[in-house]
């Protein structure tokens, strides 16, 4: 296997000796890559100087309001390419080369690349890659063991194949934002970008499958991710009940059509919330004994969970005014100690306080050269032998064009310089006012 | 039809064993996964009730069957079923031998639930140092949460996306149906293939430790990422987008549509015959501070057309709108009918149903669509066909109550 050689040692890395060309953008292409990478595959990100912007390293589009804070201290100013938020989580652990692919030179470097790596990811429109002389047949002829991950909004083939979209566009084509509703109310956009992290967690997914198929044969392939049909079946429910009834039902919001107490309730503070899902009747009675059983919990017409679904709206309000009076995440730890599935709404400086998370080490501080030290989410699960870890800093804009040319593929140093000579590599991106002209500098808004 | 692939058809992880001791939906939808793509799944049920799922609908005509669940049926196609109580006579004992010849346990007890029993990692490892065990629970195997319990809901909330998603000044609002125990279920499927990956090259197993609380807080991306650069918190933003203007849903004369301006601002006021867009304030990356006025340019130029008409005219311009689809809508999608995203799946108490396909496609190796299995459907075949457990045996302890 190309790169996985350890004769003579013992990995310690779960992925190590895997190596990764990833030409992915944005989100859902790099969090696939960012999984393997904290897992230690070699994952090496091929950019252009050119696109730069959608390749992440810069937003994709024009910016919006909570953009400044996306940067050191709110600060958009120099080299701004190697110090965003966004791009510097989501391609931790991994080596970044320069290659402008409309370049011949470059192409035939890719190529060589291809050779000696095991996965390719990327997430283009689907013609894209075809038009740069870079389809699955091209990169079997360089290597028959290589797996390719195309991540594409609506997929490879299909009247939609070359529709443009972003994860936003997936969510509601998908069915999601059709029901992320308050009860009665309209669609709305989930808080994260969740079609891409579901398409990036799959295609990671996808990816290691193959590999383990080429173990077994001998043989590489070429995977087809189509963001869409990674989010539709997680409306599984919604979809079985028009499949069986035909019937398409309305949003619940925080609600259950079968169970109650079940919502989010107002605790003290201001938009401090608990989350209280009641899910038996033993829990309802642990619920009352933890609110000090008030005589309203006594009501008959809550002693059955049907009778609390039916008088939901008297039951939440009474509840309520037993929670504002009530710290939170006191009310989370008093309430999962009487036995009662309760969650305090943490917002994100809670979260990263939370003892809990803080015990288990979840979050991680990661020093950047350029853009500091700061607070990441650590790696998503724990491995008892190769546990993973926030090993190397996002790369700087070619910053691993000598290791990776000089030092995988065997370039003199003159074939090098020449490919910087002829355009084909870069030293830096195109100036942040070409691809965004400003008026004004950012700031931080809050 | 089966509930197993058929004998020529080779899956990328064919020759692959699990043993899922898990239910609900995060175990069963890491499981599923790995059944689609080829791998052997036996879900190890309790007795008589079965897994918790087979209680939730939906179910054909709101009559509750244990074998019509829609969840049950959609998260346990492809795997084989096969019913036994571990705390029961010779049930622990009949676990290590199932373990003995699995590759991957999956398992979602308590914390601490089977080492009472005598039948966790360390104690089967012991045996089979090759073994990969994930172990998945709402708050993970360690820290003071680790025993409290969650919900689809709590998750959301203690994961941090709750905080985030619905409008400002209204509570909270979480994501439809499981989608924490979906994210969680998506790691641990992960992490048992990079697992599987460190045992192919050193021959070693391991323990693989998820939390959904954790699964939900890796995927905060901005929100997360601007409070660690800056400080910055952000709240619930309604239907605005955290970083674009505008990206969000509008009306148009019969429905809404996603709307999303794409790299060239000029390109996209041209496309809405919106001059007044291409004013330097509002073509300024700052258009932010405007949004109200970018949005009330749009919305006229919206409320004229209908919904498809606009998508399928922003495509051909190349501009990433797009619409909300309803359920029903998804399988009338000529995309979806086009690429036979969904499958007619037979089943023998259920009958014959609609499901949504396999999440990718692999070239070589396609996944398989098959149903869920009956309830007990295949302790024969396991019990006295691979463990070479005599049928009076299997007998005796099916009436106390083992299997």
């Amino acid at each position: 296997m190309p790169g996985g050689d350890y004769i003579g040692r013992t990995p310690t890395k779960a992925l190590e000796g895997l190596r990764v060309i990833d030409l992915s953008q944005v989100y859902a292409g790099p969090y696939a890559t960012k999984l393997l990478a904290d897992m230690g595959a070699e994952v090496i990100r091929v950019e252009c100087a050119a696109r730069s912007g959608r390749g992440g390293r810069l937003p994709r589009t024009r910016p919006g309001g909570a953009f400044g804070a996306q940067f050191p201290g709110g600060d958009t100013g120099g080299r701004s390419y190697n110090r965003f938020a966004y791009y510097n989580e989501l391609n931790r652990n991994k080596y970044a080369v320069t290659l402008d692919l409309t370049h011949p030179r470059a192409v035939d470097v890719f190529k060589r690349l291809v050779r000696i790596s095991d996965v390719v990811v990327e997430n283009f429109s689907p013609r894209v890659m075809g038009n740069l002389g870079l389809d699955y047949e091209s990169l079997r002829e360089e290597n028959p063991g290589i797996v390719m991950v195309s991540i594409s909004g609506y997929g490879h083939d299909g009247p939609y194949r070359d529709y443009v979209t972003y994860g936003e566009g997936i969510e509601a084509m998908s069915g999601l934002c059709a029901l992320t509703a308050y009860p009665g109310g309209g669609p709305l956009k989930p808080g994260v970008a969740y079609a891409d992290a579901v398409s990036g967690l799959l295609a990671a997914f996808a990816a290691l499958a193959a590999v383990r198929h080429r173990r077994q044969s001998g043989q590489g392939q070429h995977i087809d991710l189509a963001m869409r049909e990674a989010l539709t079946p997680l409306l599984g429910e919604a979809l079985m009940d028009y499949a069986m009834n035909g019937r398409v039902a309305p949003p619940v919001g925080n609600g259950h059509p079968a169970m109650a107490p079940h919502g989010c309730y107002r605790a003290r503070g201001e938009d401090s919330w608990v989350a209280i899902a009641v899910t038996s009747d033993e829990e309802w009675r642990s619920l009352c004994r933890a609110m000090g059983s008030p005589p309203w919990a006594e009501d008959g017409r809550f002693a059955s969970a049907a009778g609390r679904v039916a008088h939901r709206e008297q039951l939440d309000g009474l509840i309520g005014e037993w929670t504002a009076r009530h710290d939170h995440r006191e009310l989370m730890g008093s309430l999962q100690r009487a036995g009662v599935r309760a969650g305090a709404v943490l917002t994100v400086d809670e979260l990263v306080a939370d003892p809990h998370l803080q015990e288990r080490g979840f979050f991680e501080w990661l020093t950047h050269p350029e853009a500091g030290t700061h607070l990441h989410p650590g790696v998503s699960w724990r491995m008892s032998r190769t546990p993973g870890a926030l090993r190397l800093p996002a790369p700087c804009f070619g910053e691993h064009n000598r290791y990776v040319f000089v030092g995988l593929l065997g370039m003199s140093e003159e074939e090098m310089a020449q490919l910087a000579e002829e355009g084909a590599t870069a030293p830096e991106p195109l100036p942040w006012e070409e691809l965004f002209p400003l008026d004004e500098p950012y700031e931080v808004e809050d | 039809m089966s509930t197993k692939r058929g004998p020529v058809s080779e899956g990328a992880l064919s020759g692959l064993v699990v043993l899922d001791l898990s239910e609900g939906v995060a175990g069963p939808f890491c499981t599923r996964l790995l059944s689609d793509y080829g791998a052997q799944v036996l879900k190890v049920e309790r007795p008589g009730v079965g897994d918790c799922s087979r209680a939730v609908g939906p179910f054909p005509g709101d009559q509750p069957h244990p074998e019509r669940s829609g969840l049950f049926l959609l998260l346990n196609a492809g795997k084989e079923g096969i019913t036994l109580d571990v705390e029961g006579e010779r049930g622990a004992e009949i676990l290590r031998e199932l373990s003995a010849s699995a590759d991957i346990v999956v398992e979602d007890l308590p914390p601490g639930a089977m080492a009472r029993l005598g039948l966790d990692y360390q104690a089967l490892a012991a045996v089979d140092p090759s073994l990969i065990w994930a172990s998945i629970s709402y708050f993970g195997q360690s820290g003071p949460y680790r025993e409290w319990q969650g919900s689809a809901l709590v998750a959301q909330a203690v994961g941090g996306l709750m905080a985030i998603t619905g409008e400002a000044g209204r509570e909270p609002l979480r994501l439809p149906g499981p989608q924490a125990e979906f994210q969680a279920g998506l790691n641990a499927a992960v992490a048992i293939l990079c697992a599987l990956h460190f045992r192919d090259e050193s021959g070693q197993g391991q323990h693989i430790d998820v939390s959904v609380q954790e699964a939900v807080a890796s995927i905060l991306e901005s929100s997360v990422l601007a409070y660690g650069y800056s400080g910055f918190r952000r709240g619930r933003l309604g239907p605005r987008h955290p970083l674009q203007c505008p990206s969000l849903l509008m009306p148009a004369r019969d429905g809404l549509v996603y709307v999303q301006a794409g790299a060239e601002w000029d390109h996209f006021a041209t496309f809405l015959q919106a001059p007044e867009l291409v004013e330097p304030r509002l073509s300024s990356p700052l258009r932010y501070r405007y949004a109200d006025e970018v949005e009330a340019a749009i919305a006229p130029r919206l409320a004229e057309r209908d919904a498809r008409e606009l998508f399928t005219a922003a495509q051909e311009w190349r501009i990433p709108f797009a619409l909300v689809l309803g359920i029903d809508e998804l399988f009338q999608d000529p995309q979806y009918q086009a690429r036979g995203f969904f499958r007619q799946v037979e089943h023998p108490a259920a009958g014959t149903l609609t499901y949504p396909g396999a999440p990718f496609r692999m070239g070589e190796t396609p996944a398989e669509v098959c149903r869920a299995p009956l309830l007990g459907e295949h302790n024969e075949e396991v019990y006295v066909g691979r463990l070479g457990m005599a049928r009076e045996e299997v007998e005796r302890l099916c009436r106390a109550g083992t299997i």
